[in-house]
């Protein structure tokens, strides 16, 4: 994946921390937030995970004119996705998300415009009982500002299970 | 930010992040997030083709509700890093409570710090989150 512009709006940063259940007016309130010391509304700890929604081949979203899309519509199923389009920072993209870390370097702010590059890390493979065979695999992506400095480095890994886990 | 003569090993944040987490929720998060995957929002996809009992949250939801308590003890912008593992799913009608516990004050790169595990627990005390975090203190 790589993500040439990641636009960071106040807007997208309030519907986000609403969705995470917080109320902290840092994410919300523009006059709250310029008298901090952060002098303005800053990204909640876990927002790089939407910088999806500005990776074009991102292949967890239903595309305009596209391919088709495999959820329900009139048939329980719809077309397959195609496996090849497009990752993303998290591991939602390769199978389940078995474990995500992020390291933060700098705020993230509204105004900011990101980009963002990803590498793949190790891979490994492990032996479930609810799952039968795991192949875990990990990527690394890195956030920059648009003054080239690093803000974030998020460690993302997947599991692809053999069947379906129900806990 | 939190003060370094007002804490110590040991202590712990404690909060609930979400009661009987509703489908709804998971769908505002995928809105926010971008993540479409029907396995969380698509209920005959994911019974009927999928083979799951429900739709379930996304990791990265549970993981944002977490950061929320996180971010409500340590301070806007303190964090260092913030890790976890999923290690069990979370579906509709959980209730989620997520704890934070200071394991060690120190230093790092000439500022103050401290390490934090972190558990989130669903409402048959399951984890469903194991986690770490570093963030700045003031001296």
């Amino acid at each position: 994946m790589a993500i040439d512009k990641f636009l960071v709006e106040a807007s997208h940063i309030m519907m986000f921390a609403r969705s995470v259940g917080d109320a902290n007016p840092i994410y919300h309130d523009e006059d709250y937030a310029k008298k901090t010391d952060l002098g303005g509304i800053i990204a909640p700890p876990t927002f790089a995970q939407s910088s999806a929604q500005f990776d074009p081949d991102y292949f967890l979203r239903p595309k305009i004119g596209g391919e088709g899309w495999f959820g329900s519509g009139k048939e329980a199923s719809g077309a397959k996705p195609s496996k090849d389009s497009g990752g993303s920072g998290g591991g939602a993209a390769m199978g389940l998300h078995a474990e995500q870390h992020f390291e933060y370097h700098k705020p993230v702010k509204a105004g900011d415009i990101l980009t963002a590059t990803t590498k793949p890390g190790n891979s490994w493979e492990k032996e479930s009982k609810r799952a039968g065979k795991l192949k875990f695999s990990e990527s690394v992506t890195e956030y920059r500002n648009q003054d080239g400095e690093l803000v974030i480095t998020a460690t993302g890994v997947g599991v692809q299970t053999e069947r379906a886990v129900d806990s | 930010m939190l003060k370094e003569n007002e804490i110590k090993v040991g202590d712990t944040h404690t909060a609930v992040l979400v009661e009987d987490l509703k489908r709804t929720q998971i769908v505002q998060y995928a809105g926010a997030s971008g993540d479409y995957n029907p396995l969380h929002t698509d209920e005959i996809f994911t019974t009927q083709v999928a083979g799951y009992p429900s739709v379930f949250a996304h990791g990265m939801l549970s993981m944002g509700l977490t950061g929320t308590m996180l971010t409500d003890y340590v301070g806007d912008g303190a964090l260092k890093k913030y890790g976890v593992r999923f290690t069990n799913q979370v579906w509709p009608g959980d209730t989620l409570t997520g704890k934070a516990t200071i394991i060690e004050i120190r230093e790092e790169d000439g500022s103050k710090v401290i390490d934090l595990m972190i558990e989130t627990t669903n409402q048959n005390d399951i984890a469903v989150i194991t986690g770490s975090a570093t963030a700045t203190i003031e001296a």
